[in-house]
């Protein structure tokens, strides 16, 4: 193990490539499906996938439009020229022996995010992103003589996000991965379903004891925040160990294996691929209008930082925002609580919606669908909380009911029984009741032990099993005893 | 020798009015290329495909419904078209076996109009060559001199048109693939604008080069079947919007007068081939004594065209032919133990020496080290060039040279000598980089091997092209 001394030593550089499959309905260059999720093999392929001879690819405008969107949520515009080249290389899963990607002239240039690390913030530059389409899928069976091919995922949209080496901690790794996460999910760019590789971390890490930087290693494929903090933990590791032992660093590609939790070396680079890159004959360069940009940024969603801005100014602690701002169904929501209502509103279906999703992994806060509440039954609920109609606990109780069921809040509470007394009259006998039950405290408080009204209180909730005005009930008590 | 056939217009007409029956059409060709067989012109005929449609357009015609602008009329393909009704090999081993699950967005136009492919002509395989010598199927024959070679690489198209197998053929035209055999075989061949007429559909060559164009008799039929096939398609991005006044010429030509041609200076010194030489001046005296203005025009970078052209051509076949993996279709190595042995025995046996050769140089050209030496300089050359072209278009209207240095050269002659084959397309390449319509015309014949004259013109400016190609070829007649 190392020594946080020598630890401390070492700088460690991080730089991350990020795939975003596009969610355009049909493929970058041919008029087929781009969802294969559940597709048979094979079974989405044109004569263009499949590489027949002349077979020409044709541009699809969606896949210009997203990438613009994208360009927004990396904090710059769209180059208003961008071009496509081929970068060679074969594989059975590249039909045309060649991929269609963008190499000195990507449709997005220099661009920025800022996260924020221990409440500090942190800007990571965005060298570039650039449109390319996906390659096939190759499986290879256990124990036969043959692989296979499915070309239904070939020709899929990607934008390629690569960032400036700007982090240094894995924990600024995770930071950019879940950001940028959001911001395309935000944007409506990809559909970002990390459980489908919808959006995948290549993580280019190294470490060095001076300014110069060390040799790095790229481990490819990562697809959760969690794994891309994991594997730069290790790779940092791996890496200082093997130095400290004098050893080099080998410059190579290293998958990650989430079972044995350690990255482990795929191919060397020091043979590296010659992609023979040249311009794309077949298409033409994409040139990007002012307007063209002008019209798409007026229609760009309200992206995380707007939401978080929102949720600051308003009051909601850091923790909480994260939590809203992580399942954007929610922070659309209660950013429009707060539009239709009152800060008071929104900050409490923040809190409740935290805690809703608090428990969640990140698979699971992906799954979450539409809830079949409306924003008038939000609002509802938390107007009977204002109106003391009904207690926190309560709140919470109706609440759970009445996300599965979409049922009005008031309905739910009066179903259970849960809407409190506020009619002096009852809790009155209540207290009497209380206070002939429990005549030492009674004695205490009226001593001047105030400490023991709070038991009173909550004998009075007890016998009105939750329902009671807990204020009323103090005011009551107080008043029964004269003071 | 006149030709059995009328115009293609006429054809067409005399088809929608019953006079003639397209399946008589059809069997006329079919008859032809049976008869010629020796010429090797054609690879596979598409004959029960063409006869069924041929039926079908005679019904249409018998029912008195409409039928297109080319009913019935008989056209060969040259077999880089993909076209239903036969295999599609480029003449190429590698692509043995593989048939079209679609058809080429040209024929696809030409069908729609009521035009039959009737056949598959040969060429140099992949479209590489100027004689048809690389074709992995055979050579053909030139049809004035069977020891020679028709050029190529379209030259099975040629030889088909001079043969009279039908009224007109289908070329590719990468680096003069299309007037080179048109001047050898004596036909005329029409290069158009890059980007006028649909790739989709053709085996690729040089992506950036490659036009698509017709062979033919006459002017007047190039210009009929551009009339049909040029046009914008969305299934080709690289494609332009046609000439609103189309492309079909009237019969009103107007004169001569106030035309300044230019004579590419470049083109006419060392060599060129006297007879050759000879040829043309003397189809530049008519043009003059017929009211066209004459000058001689220099495009100093000229000389580096052909350098340029044997950069970027093999850098984009190169590339083009990456798919050719025997994984999906075509020959494959069934023998591989593994991956590399599949990839190695497909490519290494289903490609020719001359595809070979140009796969090499263009993965040299574009390898890391190499790539700013020798790609980006031929760009910048080529980009050098274009402008050079559109200065000399400042000041005339057309441009004017020979064809091909030499007339048809034996077969066998340079089939061992890449360097001397090459040298046969130095007068045609830079219209392919340039991208500018150009036209080869029969001017005359030395002993009986013909020779084309060679007018260009700019980008775009098809129409104005054809228009003064029907001219000078009633001057040369």
């Amino acid at each position: 193990m190392i020594s946080p001394e020598v630890r401390a030593a070492y700088k460690t550089t991080i730089g991350i490539e990020c795939h975003v499959q596009l969610k355009t309905n049909t493929k970058l260059f041919s008029a087929v499906g781009n969802d294969a999720r559940e597709a048979p093999p094979n079974t989405l392929v044109s004569h263009i996938c499949f590489g027949l001879p002349g077979a020409l690819p044709v541009l699809n405008k969606e896949a210009v439009h997203l990438a613009t969107k994208a360009a927004f949520a990396l904090g710059t515009e769209p180059q208003r020229f961008s071009k496509f080249d081929r970068k060679h290389y074969f594989y059975p899963d590249l039909p045309k022996g060649y991929q269609i990607s963008q190499f000195d002239e990507p449709i997005i240039g220099l661009g920025s995010i800022t996260v924020t690390i221990d409440g500090e913030p942190k800007e990571i530059g965005i060298t570039r992103a650039h449109l390319e389409e996906d390659a096939g899928k190759s499986t290879h069976p256990a124990g036969k003589d043959y692989s296979l091919v499915d070309l239904n995922r070939a020709g899929t949209p990607l934008l390629e996000i690569v960032s400036e080496p700007d982090m240094h901690s894995s924990a600024e790794a995770k930071a950019y991965a879940r950001e940028l996460y959001l911001r395309m999910k935000y944007a409506d760019v990809s559909e970002a379903n990390l459980y489908y590789g919808n959006m995948r971390f290549d993580v280019n890490v190294s470490v060095s004891k001076t300014d110069e930087l060390g040799t790095r290693s790229e481990t490819k494929n990562l697809n959760s925040f969690r794994s891309v903090e994991k594997a730069v933990d290790y790779e940092v590791n791996r890496q200082i160990e093997l130095l400290e032992k004098g050893e080099k660093i080998v410059q190579e590609t290293r998958g990650w294996d989430d079972a044995k939790q350690k990255t482990l070396s795929q191919r060397s680079k020091e043979n590296a691929d010659d992609y023979r890159y040249m311009p794309d004959p077949d298409l033409p360069p994409i040139v990007i209008t002012d307007e063209y940009v002008a019209s798409i940024k007026a229609e760009m969603p309200e992206l995380p930082d707007d939401y978080r801005n929102k949720f600051k100014a308003i009051g909601i602690d850091a923790k909480t925002i994260e939590d809203i701002v992580a399942v954007p169904e929610t922070a659309r929501l209660v950013s429009r609580i707060l539009e239709a209502s009152t800060p008071e509103h929104a900050r409490r279906v923040a809190f409740w919606m935290m805690l809703e999703s608090e428990d969640l992994d990140e698979a699971a806060a992906e799954q979450m669908t539409e809830k079949p509440v409306t924003d008038a039954q939000f609002i509802a609920l938390s107007q009977l909380v204002s109106d003391n109609k009904l207690s926190s606990t309560a709140a919470k109780e109706v609440l759970a009911d009445m996300l599965k069921t979409g049922t009005n809040p008031e309905e739910i509470a009066t179903a259970k029984n849960l809407m409190q007394v506020s009619d002096e009259g009852a809790i009155a006998k209540i207290v009497e009741t209380v206070l002939a039950d429990n005549a030492k405290a009674a004695e205490d408080v009226r001593n001047g032990e105030m400490k023991a009204i709070g038991f009173l209180v909550g004998q009075v909730m007890k016998e009105s099993k939750g329902k009671a005005n807990p204020s009323l009930a103090q005011e009551l008590i107080k008043k029964q005893l004269g003071l | 020798m006149a030709s059995q056939w009328l115009g293609v217009n006429e054809l067409a007409a005399n088809v929608q009015t019953g006079k003639t029956k397209a399946v008589e059409l059809v069997e006329q060709a079919l008859a032809t290329i049976a008869e010629k067989a020796e010429y090797n012109a054609i690879i596979v005929t598409t004959e029960d495909r063409a006869r069924e449609r041929a039926n079908a357009i005679d019904a249409s015609v018998a029912k008195g419904e409409t039928v297109g602008r080319l009913a019935g009329v008989p056209f060969i393909a040259k077999d880089n078209f993909l076209v239903f009704g036969a295999e599609t090999t480029a003449a190429s081993n590698i692509l043995k076996g593989f048939t079209a699950p679609y058809q080429s967005s040209v024929i696809e136009k030409l069908e729609a109009e009521g035009a039959i492919c009737v056949a598959k002509a040969n060429l140099d395989a992949f479209a590489h060559g100027a004689s048809t010598e690389n074709s992995d199927v055979f050579t053909t024959k030139n049809p004035h001199d069977t020891t020679r070679v028709p050029g190529g690489s379209s030259g099975g198209s040629a030889a088909a048109v001079v043969l009279d197998m039908a009224p007109f053929a289908l070329g590719t035209d990468t680096g003069g693939s299309i007037r080179q055999p048109a001047s050898f075989s004596g036909c005329v061949g029409y290069k158009p604008t890059y980007g006028l007429v649909s790739r989709s559909g053709v085996v690729a060559m040089a992506s950036s080069t490659d036009v698509i164009g017709p062979l033919t008799r006459t002017v007047e039929d190039a210009a009929y079947i551009m009339n049909i096939i040029a046009d914008r398609d969305e299934l080709d991005s690289t494609t332009i919007e046609r000439d609103p006044a189309g492309y079909a010429l009237g019969a009103n030509n107007t004169s001569l007068k106030g035309q300044k041609i230019g004579i590419i200076k470049e083109y006419m010194g060392e060599g060129l081939s006297p007879a050759v030489k000879a040829i043309i001046e003397n189809s530049v005296a008519k043009l003059k004594s017929a009211g066209a203005e004459i000058v001689e025009v220099s495009l100093p970078s000229l000389p580096m065209a052909l350098a340029v052209y044997y950069i970027i051509c093999p850098a984009e076949v190169s590339s083009n032919l990456g798919r050719y993996d025997g994984q999906r279709y075509g020959h494959t190595n069934p023998d591989a133990k593994d991956l590399d042995e599949s990839y190695m025995g497909a490519r290494g046996t289903g490609f020719g020496k001359e595809a070979k050769r140009r796969i090499m140089i263009g993965t040299y050209v574009l390898s890391s080290g190499y790539y700013d030496a020798y790609y980006k300089q031929a760009q910048t050359v080529r980009t050098k060039l274009i402008q050079e072209f559109e200065e000399a278009f400042k000041d005339v209207d057309f441009l004017l040279g020979p064809v091909a240095p030499t007339t048809a050269f034996k077969i066998g002659e340079n089939a061992n000598d890449p360097l001397q084959m090459y040298l046969s397309d130095v007068m045609t390449v830079a219209a392919n980089l340039v991208g500018t319509p150009a036209i080869s015309l029969p001017a005359g014949k030395s002993g009986e091997l013909p020779v084309g004259l060679q007018l260009m013109a700019p980008q775009r400016a098809d129409r104005a092209l054809l228009t003064l190609a029907k001219q000078t070829e009633e001057l040369l007649v």
